[in-house]
């Protein structure tokens, strides 16, 4: 499966608003946080964690997806949530606990929450598993469209729920795609340390779905493989286990000195940045033109300033806005 | 009190009614969890219904509680409105990131931009040595954490009426059946919880105690089985002359602390009994209900008869000289009378 040229500026336009927007993130998660590092200080406070590298999986799979369809993300969901479509204003000032914010400055960076495009998060490791499964069976019951798509990381896999709900997926044949973003780091400890296999998409064979890894963190390559799932659980096949070779360019959290890192691993992860790649890819393939692309890069910064700007300039919620919304 | 158009039912039969009648009366109610369609379910809530709605909506899980209470938190995002039962809330450390992180919270974190209407049902209660790991009621470990409305119904009448109304309720609602009150009769059969239940659909209103007995000399606040225990020592109590007021929480988040406030400033005395542990519980937030607010009224310090703060024992003797009971209620309420 190819993406059409629509798609691929698509793709590279939302990959290139995830950038731009944890770029904005990361400067102003500095302000008021130096010269002493405190999380709790600041623009935005508590922890920040950082997708940039990883954009090609959040397109490459949600090129596919419509509003209707559910995604369940990471405690790292930006790109993810981007490329869903989630309001970019109202997450970020969510990200500033701004009162205009998704869940009114309840939930921050780890909890974004938009139902009018059926995104939704957990920071728990492998618990959005659960839940997109369930909103899978959701429409099968309803005999309403949709798929579910989980994006976990790699780290993900050795928890339960991870075993479990590829498991009843499987069982009922849910339309439910698991998409792992092997970023290699589950905080310091490698996949390698962690993981008896090397790559997870072996463990599909255990619950008798098809199983793929992608190499080289590939839009084109995600795009192709991510479709033909999608294209089998609407056509009510079943789930499709995923994981893809990515790159976690940022540490774990904003902060993180990365001291766990081989010496050059960086070097090597930042010439193979996806965003440059591709744009180098569209312009060889005759897809897009240095101008066209220059256009796409000024429209999604422009579209990150604003939100950016909307959530600077939002009121804070009110102190007592803290008791409410507990319960529907 | 008998009525002419009388009608008992056991608390299983009148969760399976309430159950039969929301899925009758809207399709986006379904069922799910372990042995609930051929078997009915271990206590019998689901029994016979899988042959009218078939198995798509009285559904079999696999054992994975996290993934299909997971999964209930995700159906009920998205417009259904799941009952999954935990089958013993013993179960609950296997999977309780899916309740309180997920089905708790999921409301708050989304500003209530997204509604959470599930039921999970799970049973509690001991008794019958099946020791500590099947006979907890960890009731304040549930309503300690806040996002889930907690109900415990002590008879069949509030058992159908507070599922009923749980399943139409937008929140989460976590509903705990004591195995005691039943009337599977394998399990014991307590006979006062075996009441008239009509055959229409109503609810009784999450968040809202009854008065089981009506009384002046001392205020016993109980839950689930802890309420028999409570009518018969306040039998017993009647004999000497006492009248003692009997309390049913039948919610415990919201807990009803206006009716535990009142029933209290009139008798003057409180006795607390809940078959969970002691310590950090229900009955030390219903003691702390009455205290924080008024404590002049108070003729003598309250009292708890709770589970002592040890895991449940297998051996009857061990198990049944911790388990609350009327003896050890008339024992504190003498113990008021000397302090």
């Amino acid at each position: 499966m190819s993406p059409s040229r629509d798609e691929l500026l698509w793709m590279y336009e939302n990959m290139v608003t995830s950038r731009r927007f944890e770029e904005a993130i990361a400067k102003i998660y500095f302000e008021g946080k130096t010269p002493v590092f405190n999380m709790a200080n600041g623009t935005i406070p508590g922890e920040m964690h950082l997708s940039d590298g990883q954009e090609p999986v959040a397109v490459g799979v949600c090129a596919h997806l419509k509003e209707e369809d559910i995604v369940t993300a990471t405690h790292r969901p930006h790109h993810q949530a981007i490329a869903k479509g989630v309001d970019l204003k109202r997450m970020a000032a969510e990200i500033f606990g701004k009162k205009t914010g998704l869940s009114g400055g309840r939930g921050g960076h780890m909890h974004i929450f938009d139902p009018d495009v059926n995104f939704a998060c957990s920071g728990i490791i492998g618990q959005g598993m659960g839940p997109a499964a369930g909103a899978a069976l959701s429409r099968v019951l309803q005999k309403k469209p949709g798929v579910a798509v989980a994006f976990i990381g790699e780290g993900a896999v050795n928890q339960g729920a991870f075993h479990e709900t590829m498991n009843l997926a499987a069982v009922w044949k849910l339309p439910f795609i698991c998409v792992i973003e092997d970023n290699a780091w589950g905080i310091s400890v490698s996949k390698r340390e962690s993981t008896a296999v090397e790559r997870n998409d072996v463990r599909a064979a255990a619950y008798g779905v098809p199983g793929h890894y992608i190499e080289g963190n590939d839009p084109y390559k995600i795009y192709d493989i991510a479709g033909e799932a999608i294209a089998r659980a609407r056509a009510g096949e079943g789930p499709t286990l995923i994981e893809v070779e990515t790159y976690r360019l940022a540490g774990h959290f904003m902060g993180d000195a990365e001291g766990y890192r081989p010496e050059g691993e960086k070097d090597g992860l930042f010439e193979a940045d996806p965003i440059p790649k591709m744009r180098a890819r569209l312009i060889a393939d005759g897809d897009a033109t240095e101008a066209a692309l220059d256009e796409i890069e000024t429209k999604s910064q422009a579209r990150v300033d604003e939100a950016i700007a909307f959530a600077r300039e939002s009121d804070d919620p009110a102190p007592e806005d803290a008791l409410t919304s507990v319960f529907a | 009190m008998t009525q002419s158009n009388e009608r008992k039912l056991t608390i299983a039969r009148s969760m399976a009614e309430a159950l039969a009648q929301e899925m009758r009366r809207d399709e986006k109610v379904f069922v799910m969890g372990e042995d609930l369609a051929a078997l009915g379910g271990v206590y019998g809530n689901t029994r016979g219904l899988a042959d009218e709605f078939g198995t798509d909506r009285i559904r079999d899980t696999p054992i994975s509680e996290t993934a299909f209470i997971g999964a209930a938190v995700g159906a009920a995002m998205d417009g259904m409105r799941p009952v999954v039962e935990l089958m013993f809330v013993d179960f609950f450390g296997v999977c309780f990131d899916a309740i309180y992180n997920l089905m708790a919270k999921n409301i708050y974190f989304s500003g209530g931009s997204v509604k959470v209407p599930m039921v999970l049902m799970t049973s509690t209660g001991g008794g019958y040595s099946d020791a500590g790991q099947h006979s907890q009621c960890v009731y304040g470990t549930f309503a300690h954490l806040p996002g889930m409305k907690v109900v415990a119904p002590s008879n069949a009448y509030d058992a159908k009426g507070l599922m009923t109304a749980a399943i139409r309720d937008d929140s989460p609602v976590v509903y705990m059946y004591h195995k005691g009150l039943q009337g599977m009769g394998w399990l014991g059969t307590e006979e006062g919880a075996i009441v008239h239940t009509p055959e229409e659909d109503y609810t009784v209103p999450i968040g809202k105690a009854a008065i089981a007995r009506k009384g002046t000399d001392v205020t016993i606040v109980s839950l689930g089985i802890g309420v028999h225990h409570a009518l018969r020592a306040a039998e017993t109590l009647a004999e000497g002359g006492v009248e003692a007021e009997v309390v049913d929480l039948r919610s415990l988040v919201p807990l009803d602390r206006d009716t535990i406030r009142e029933s209290v400033a009139k008798t003057g005395r409180l006795i607390v009994v809940d078959e969970d542990y002691s310590s950090y519980g229900v009955a030390a937030e219903v003691i702390a209900t009455v205290v924080e607010n008024e404590i002049t009224n108070l003729k003598a310090p309250p009292k708890r008869v709770a589970y002592p703060d040890v895991p449940i024992p297998f051996a009857r003797v061990m198990e049944q000289f911790c388990l609350p009971n009327a003896q050890k209620i008339v024992a504190a309420y003498k113990e008021l009378q000397t302090a």
